[in-house]
């Protein structure tokens, strides 16, 4: 099957305080429709490895490919763009922009790829909302909603542009177990029904379990 | 690709819901700008009015003649003594006219040329005052009244009667403010005049000349030309000056070169009768704008104060924005836009208070002795300045907005992500 995916020997060193190889010689791949948990101890660079993949972290060695495609070196500038329309990110900590409305928040990536219409891009966005049950906050001023919905809300934004590949650095990691068990369900269903690619960071075992893959990390290495 | 309806969005969402940053700042840009205008304003307007008190009064060239010894005395004419070392004692001037020679042909030459705007004859005579018992010396100038009228601005200094009053009156006399003073005259009543010879001849007074500036209102009194040559008993030739108007006033010290040459006169230019007051505006120009760049640099510290102090308040959102696929140049438009704006409504706002403080000092009431025709503070409502002063406020925010907004630009989602 296709690799949506795939890295090849990606090194990666920390020089401050001191030099620290945090990443060694990461490979693996992402098949389309895949949903894979990456798990591993505190520290053993996880996040590191995530902020990679997601394009925003250039200062490594290696390569990274999207689509079959060489990611690693181009300009920041084409890198915003595959962000935009390939990768949905999703943060332990609920970021959205606070000042802005719940439909605004969603609809906002959506906007910058300007690919669609204003009204199908609301069209969509509603349709994401609904999907994940907070249709009902749509005009609700992002700061007053609660953490379960926030990080809806920004699974909403990440998948407003239907990307590639959606990441997650512990989704559920700020969630009690009915939100979280939730949240697993509509992952579960995106990559059955959309063929979506998944990659989630957690520290839970039993969501981990449930995936259809796990990556084990220790000490800057995959280990399995 | 820059989507600048997306980008604006998110400017002015910033700016509004941060009101009172985006206030401060933009009232600072305000009082610069509006600043400006009015000194501007102001300044140049007193220009104008000093310029005109003196600039205006005075002809972009005078003809005349002096009286002064001949550079050749007879003696250099002899073949006899032409290599002899000749001494001539106790030079004196020839006893000559005053009049312009050939002053008519010399009056048409000019009116036929295009440089020339108008050319007007005078005759300068001195005479003395009589009223009653009291005799003033003094001045009487000939004039072609309607063409002064048109050529200079002598209508502003009638504060009585009109200059058709004079032109219809061959008996008539625009008297000095002084004058008329001191002899306690006003308009209707008569004056008589007597010239140095002895001839007195009785005039009326239509008109009350007040020019401001007293050592001419106390000696100097306006009549017809012909008038003034048939009180000297002169023929309709006899000129003493002719004062010349030109389309570009640039180009009188060249032509007053040509003109002394051609016509064997004296020709003085406005450059060296006035030189000073040309200083004195650049001076006033110079004040207007030190005051504006302080207050705008001023202005705009403000701005990249709050500008960095809101980048440093958004910079978790400036991390989602890059995260979810805005580009360091996206970031950096928004931050940009959000300093033009505030320039923009700033610098606006400032044009408003600059013509609103401009209108109110315009009808401030401003009377002086000295300047008969003025009530109100002078002001210039060139539209240069407020086009000046726009570009001006939308530079200064432009370079106050730069530096944060190429920081916002260069921050690394990262590490802001990690940070939390
Ligand atoms: N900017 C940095 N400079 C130096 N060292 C860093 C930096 N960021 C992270 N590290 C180190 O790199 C290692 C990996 O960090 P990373 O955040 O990837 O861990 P993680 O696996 O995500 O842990 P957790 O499960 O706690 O989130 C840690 O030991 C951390 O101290
Ligand atoms: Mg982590």
């Amino acid at each position: 099957m296709k690799l949506v995916l795939e890295t090849k020997n990606i090194n990666k060193h920390f020089y401050k305080p001191k030099d620290f190889h945090v990443l060694k010689d990461i490979s693996f791949g992402i098949k389309e429709g895949e949903f894979a948990s990456i798990m591993g101890k505190s520290g053993c660079g996880k996040s590191t490895l995530l902020y990679i993949l997601s394009t925003m972290d250039t200062d490594y060695t290696g390569d990274l490919y999207l689509n079959d495609q060489l990611i690693t070196g181009k300009p920041h500038e084409e890198l915003s763009r595959i962000r935009n329309k390939n990768i949905g990110f999703v943060f332990q900590f609920h970021y959205l922009l606070t000042e802005f409305s719940v439909l605004e928040n969603v609809m906002l990536p959506a906007k910058k790829l300007a690919e669609k219409s204003q009204a199908e891009i609301e069209h969509d966005a509603h349709e994401k909302l609904k999907m994940l049950h907070i249709e009902h906050l749509t005009e609700q001023r992002a700061s007053r909603i609660s953490g379960g919905e926030k990080q809806r809300v920004a699974i909403a934004r990440a998948l407003i542009n239907n990307p590639t590949i959606l990441m997650g650095d512990e989704p559920t990691g700020n969630l009690d177990s009915q939100n979280s068990e939730n949240v697993f369900n509509i992952f579960k269903r995106l990559t059955e029904e959309q063929r979506l690619s998944l990659l989630v960071v957690t520290h839970d075992e039993d969501f981990a379990k449930r995936t259809d893959r796990i990556i084990e990390m220790e000490d800057g290495r995959i280990v399995n | 690709m820059i989507n600048w309806k997306v980008i604006l969005n998110i400017a002015k969402t910033h700016l509004l819901t941060k009101m009172k940053s985006t206030v401060t700042a933009a009232l600072g840009v305000t009082f610069g700008i509006g600043a400006y205008i009015t000194m501007a304003g102001f300044m140049t307007g007193l220009n104008d009015l000093l310029d005109g008190l003196t600039l205006n009064r005075t002809p972009h060239i005078r003809l005349y003649n002096e009286i002064e010894p001949s550079e050749k005395q007879p003696v250099s004419l002899y073949a006899e003594f032409e290599n002899a070392f000749n001494v001539v004692r106790s030079v004196k001037p020839k006893q000559s006219q005053k009049k312009i020679h050939n002053a008519l042909p010399i009056l048409n030459y000019l009116k036929a040329n295009d440089a020339v705007k108008g050319v007007t004859p005078q005759l300068l005579a001195q005479i003395f005052y009589i009223s009653g018992s009291i005799e003033l010396g003094g001045t009487l100038v000939g004039v072609d009244i309607t063409e002064e009228a048109r050529l200079s601005n002598i209508n502003d200094y009638i504060v009585e009667g009109t200059p058709e009053a004079l032109r219809n009156n061959a008996n008539g006399i625009l008297l000095g403010a002084g004058l008329a003073e001191k002899m306690s005259l006003s308009v209707d009543d008569r004056v008589q005049v007597s010239t140095v010879a002895g001839t007195i001849f009785p005039l009326k007074i239509v008109g009350i000349y007040q020019s401001g500036l007293a050592e001419i209102d106390n000696v100097q009194s306006y009549v017809n030309l012909k008038t003034a040559q048939r009180i000297l008993g002169e023929p309709e030739n006899y000129i003493t000056d002719i004062n010349i108007k030109l389309f570009n006033i640039d180009q009188a010290p060249a032509m007053a070169i040509g003109l002394q040459r051609q016509f064997d006169v004296k020709a003085i230019d406005i450059n060296k009768a006035n030189a000073q007051f040309e200083t004195g505006s650049y001076i006033r120009n110079l004040i207007t704008y030190a005051v504006s760049i302080t207050l705008l640099i001023v202005a705009g510290f403000g701005i990249y104060n709050i500008l960095n102090m809101l980048i440093y308040e958004k910079m978790k959102d400036i991390a989602i924005l890059k995260a979810t696929g805005f580009s360091g140049r996206d970031v950096q438009l928004i931050f940009m836009s959000q300093a033009m704006i505030i320039g923009l409504m700033g610098g606006l706002l400032g044009l408003l208070m600059g013509f609103g403080l401009s209108v109110m000092i315009d009808n401030a009431p401003f009377e002086t002795e000295a300047l008969p025709t003025i009530k109100t503070y002078p002001i210039n409502y060139n539209p240069m300045y407020y086009a000046i002063g726009i570009v001006f406020a939308l530079i200064s925010t432009f370079i106050a907005g730069y530096l944060p907004a190429n920081k916002a630009k260069k921050i690394d989602p990262v590490k802001i992500i990690r940070g939390t």
